[in-house]
């Protein structure tokens, strides 16, 4: 295992060589460090809400300290962890899946997971400094985001633009190794449903994520600069800031969704020993609902008084998005059918997402009935809608992947005892939490209350939803300690532990650095099944045993990082005190030297000799 | 694995039957038991909706369970290995047609629905209430009536009542979950919507857009008394007196105080037009001190004392010299002794 020879080299060149790497695969790791402690962190966050509103009344903590942990933990989760955890997923698998040696873009790579991870840490710093975390929500409405005392909303702010110029960086990096990098054969119809989704997540990502960054753009130069565009009293509008946000946040939650859908389609066809039914309806179907997924933001906006017109031709967008998610559910249910399914933790993991994010979507299109959703809005309803599609949709996918590529990425299986039970304690904890609050929101409870108060008959729903949470928290620990102990004594993994039909099963378990020694052609959809059926068992290579063309290491991302995180602090404290701009011109300037050195010295990475590959193949 | 099935069985059961237990929640606060005309259309379209999605669901979950229980991999199959199949054109033709029809079903009452409540063309011919969202309380101005009032929204049953709402500070949203949905309440333009509840009552309000620490605690009623009751109220509230001296001698100490200490600069009594807080005409007859506690003396003293520890972030806290709890308690008798009207919060059913 990769990980334990290097340890043998000392822990600090362990660090360096992970600070450093332009690897896909140790980027992977790392994405999925980071995503994972930002997940713990955001999960502690939700279960200091949930004992604060085990009880009526509860002060448990305070109003304010309140607001901060669901800005936080809404925050936390969804940029912090959904998100890195997928791009990690991504990293880890695509190139792969495409036959790729790694990313089109190493360096960029590198700097994406940087920027993101000190983006995070940056916004975490809030908790300790400047008087208190964000407090206006994860979507930070003005004109409450605007007048928030403190320096909450402004870590929110940097916090957030420095991390998403890292999703950024990684969507468009992604987007460029698909269009260029497929291996001979592997037509874009060829592609598993996981790196199409990849691929359309990343178009997601380059036109939403824009809208984010102006956005916050406009929020910073309220707060730090005295400009006036949320601020009504001048002539501002704070409908814009709504506008903006869920320009960026409606593509946002599909880019959560996509690329788990796409997880389980590669999981339920292998698993099923089945080739995936209707794919080609399986990759418009994605392609769709991201198109549609543009054009729905302000079903967030019912209530905000847009008018009928508005709301009907939203209600009506919405709705349609019904339509391309039953398919895929549909089909999901038709490649299992006939199929010979094996029921590992993966695969449990896939099968209780079907039924959850069956009523996740559901209860989406009951929101999206205009008038009902006068109801609905900012309630307890919208709160189990979105948990049943982001925990039973991207977490449920999150954790089934993990469990179906933990083998190729870190070469151990992990324990299927403890995946299963996970598993239940998570999926009977999760129903438990967020089921009642569907009837919690129509019963009166709005979202986002510190307190609800006695006899208004929400206690016993609020105390079955906290303890549904405990057990969730149950099965995360179970997760760590399987992460642990098959860390430490874990069964060492096949190259192929799940009869498995795409490219990345071709290879060792983990694969070497160069991935694949000579690049594989692909005769046809699932080329590692095509050549199991054919008798082969392995995949023709299309190109002789050559010199291979590697990228050099750098700490140049993480500088570069490093530099816009101290700019970060600076812009966030010169509101105080102009000496703190000094701060800014000490962390751009680090940031542009470092860009300078990499502009000015010629890198042409190194090769891998043949002979070298030859003596590695004896 | 069967073990925690049964686990999860009985959990699911559990909660179930604590579901039942719960009801419906509160009578005067679910949205699940529509008591105006605006909850009605909302609950119509959650019916249809829900019955919609249900018959959905049960189709997954019978093809879910027929796949689990025919198609997992027995023993003695390990080599076996199933037809490929590519896909069907019939089957996903069916399942995309049929989600069209159901989406339509759906979709055509909606927009509907939208129409008619946003229909604001009889307004001119129904009351209009200015309503204006503040951290963290409600301000309800009967303009062509010429009083104001806050917290408590008194209304006539059976009648069309617009609300024009406006925000002073950051974003709210008025919630009445019984009688009708919400609409948020912006700072930048005037949103109107109507409430009409069809049974007496009093119902409780929420805000519903994080507006704050105290965002949880901007709790308001409305009243809803027949229309007779109405009229009566309306001109029990035009004609308050500010001025009345109370007869008792701490009340009478306690006017004084509250003269003293400047609460008119903030609070109006009577027609003065100030509304920086809450408007305490009829205040005695106030369903709930600062929106959610009981409207005992010793909860108005604590408020008066100490409003911070109930309603952390308001604007009250500080506005005013520290009270001792005498001076509290006389403002405390004056002000429960502020009643206008016969027609109160008990009157119409209470809380």
């Amino acid at each position: 295992m990769s990980i334990a020879a290097t340890q043998k080299r000392g822990f600090g060149a362990f660090l360096w060589d992970y600070i450093t790497t332009v690897d896909h695969k140790k980027i992977a790791h790392l994405y999925l460090f980071g995503g994972g402690f930002f997940f713990l962190l955001g999960g502690l966050e939700a279960m200091i809400i949930r004992i604060q509103l085990a009880t009526p009344e509860n002060d448990f903590i305070s109003a304010g300290l309140y607001n901060e942990m669901i800005t936080m933990h809404g925050t936390t989760m969804i940029f912090l962890a959904a998100m890195p955890l997928l791009l990690g997923l991504m990293n880890a698998v695509m190139p792969l899946q495409i036959g790729a040696r790694d990313v089109a873009f190493p360096f960029l790579n590198s700097l994406g997971f940087w920027l993101f991870m000190f983006g995070g840490i940056l916004l975490n710093f809030s908790w300790f400094m400047g008087g208190g975390a964000p407090d206006a929500g994860w979507t930070a409405y003005a004109p409450l985001s605007t007048q928030s005392p403190g320096h909450g909303v402004d870590f929110y702010v940097l916090g957030l633009q420095i991390s998403g110029a890292g999703t950024l960086m990684g969507g468009i990096n992604f987007l460029a190794t698909i269009v260029t990098m497929r291996a001979p054969g592997m037509t874009y119809m060829r592609m598993p449903l996981f790196s199409w989704a990849t691929f359309i997540t990343s178009v997601l990502i380059l036109f939403a994520f824009p809208a984010l960054t102006v956005g916050l753009f406009l929020l910073m130069f309220d707060r730090m600069f005295g400009s006036a565009f949320f601020d009504v009293a001048l002539g501002g509008n704070t409908i814009i800031w709504q506008h903006l946000f869920w320009i960026f946040a409606h593509p946002e939650v599909y880019i959560l969704i996509l690329p788990v859908f796409g997880v389980f389609s590669d999981i339920t066809a292998t698993l099923s020993k089945k080739r995936l039914f209707g794919y080609t309806a399986m990759v418009f179907a994605t392609i769709l609902i991201a198109f549609l997924g543009f054009m729905v933001w302000a079903h967030h906006m019912f209530t905000v008084g847009l008018g009928p017109v508005a709301n009907s031709i939203f209600a009506i967008a919405t709705m349609a998005i019904a339509v391309p998610t039953g398919i895929k559910i549909f089909n999901w249910l038709a490649t299992m059918w006939g199929g010979s399914i094996t029921i590992n933790s993966a695969m449990l993991w896939t099968l209780g997402f079907i039924p959850s994010f069956t009523i996740g979507g559901m209860t989406g299109i009951m929101l999206a009935s205009a008038v009902a959703d006068y109801q609905y809005h900012d309630t307890y309803f919208v709160v189990a809608h979105f948990h049943y599609v982001i925990v039973g949709g991207t977490v449920f996918g999150i954790m089934a992947a993990l469990h179906f590529w933990w083998p190729k990425m870190f070469g151990r299986i992990l324990h299927e005892g403890m995946g299963k039970l996970t598993f239940w304690l998570f999926f009977v904890g999760f129903h438990l939490t967020f089921f009642v609050q569907h009837f919690l929101g129509l019963m009166g409870m709005p979202r986002r209350y510190w307190v609800f108060l006695e006899d208004q008959g929400l206690d016993t729903g609020n105390m079955v939803s906290t303890i549904g949470a405990f057990l969730m928290a149950v099965g995360v620990v179970i997760f760590l300690i399987n992460v642990f102990y098959t860390w430490a004594k874990g069964n060492k993994a096949p190259a192929d532990p799940w009869d498995g039909r795409s490219l990345e099963w071709a290879i060792s378990s983990p694969p070497p650095y160069y991935n694949f020694k000579q690049t594989p052609l692909v005769r046809g959809l699932d080329p590692l099944w095509v050549e199991k059926m054919e008798g082969k068992g392995e995949i023709t290579p299309a190109e002789p045993l050559g010199d291979i063309h590697m990228p050099n290491s750098s700490i140049l991302p993480f500088l570069i990082s490093l530099g816009f995180t101290i700019a970060g602090f600076g812009f966030i404290f010169q509101v105080d005190h102009s000496a703190y701009l000094i701060l800014v011109f000490a962390g751009i300037g680090l940031a542009l030297l470092s860009m300078l050195i990499r502009s000015l010295k010629d890198d042409h990475g190194y090769h891998i000799k043949k002979e070298e590959l030859e003596r590695e193949a004896d | 694995m069967k073990g925690w099935m049964g686990k999860f069985k009985s959990l699911f059961l559990l909660s179930m039957l604590a579901l039942v237990l719960a009801g419906c929640g509160k009578e005067n606060l679910t949205a699940l038991v529509p008591k105006g005309y605006g909850a009605e259309s909302s609950m119509n379209l959650i019916i249809l909706s829900t019955v919609i999605m249900v018959f959905v669901f049960l189709i997954v979950i019978l093809v879910y369970t027929i796949v689990l229980i025919r198609f997992r991999r027995k023993k003695g199959q390990e080599g076996y290995i199933p037809k490929q199949v590519e896909g069907s054109k019939t089957l996903e033709t069916v399942w995309t047609i049929i989600p069209i029809i159901l989406v339509v079903t759906l979709a055509v009452p909606t927009v509907a629905a939208t129409f008619d409540l946003a229909d604001e063309s009889a307004s001119a011919d129904g009351i209009n209430i200015e309503v204006t969202g503040h951290q963290y309380w409600w301000h309800f101005n009967y303009e062509e009536e010429e009083f104001a009032t806050s917290q408590d929204l008194y209304i006539p049953v059976g009648e069309r009542v617009y609300v024009h709402m406006l925000s002073s500070d950051v974003i709210h949203s008025f919630w009445v979950p019984s009688i009708a949905g919400k609409m948020d309440v912006n700072p930048e333009n005037v949103n109107t919507m109507y409430l009409e509840a069809h049974e007496e009552g009093v119902y409780w309000g929420k805000c519903a857009e994080l507006c704050g620490p105290s965002h949880s605690l901007m709790d308001f009623k409305v009243i809803a008394v027949s229309p007779e009751e109405y009229d009566q109220w309306v001109s029990d509230m035009q004609n308050a007196d500010p001025e009345e001296e109370p007869q008792d001698a701490v009340a009478q100490d306690g006017k004084a105080l509250f003269e003293e200490n400047n609460c008119m600069s903030c609070h109006a009594i009577g027609s003065a037009p100030s509304a920086v807080g809450p408007d305490l005409t009829n205040f005695a007859n106030r369903s709930r001190i600062a929106g959610y506690l009981e409207p005992t003396k010793e909860n108005l003293v604590d408020w008066l004392m100490d409003p911070e520890s109930l309603k952390p972030g308001n604007k009250m806290t500080g506005a005013y010299p520290a009270l001792s709890e005498e001076e509290a308690d006389s403002i405390a008798e004056y002000l429960l002794q502020l009643e206008h009207s016969e027609i109160t919060p008990e009157s119409a059913g209470g809380l």
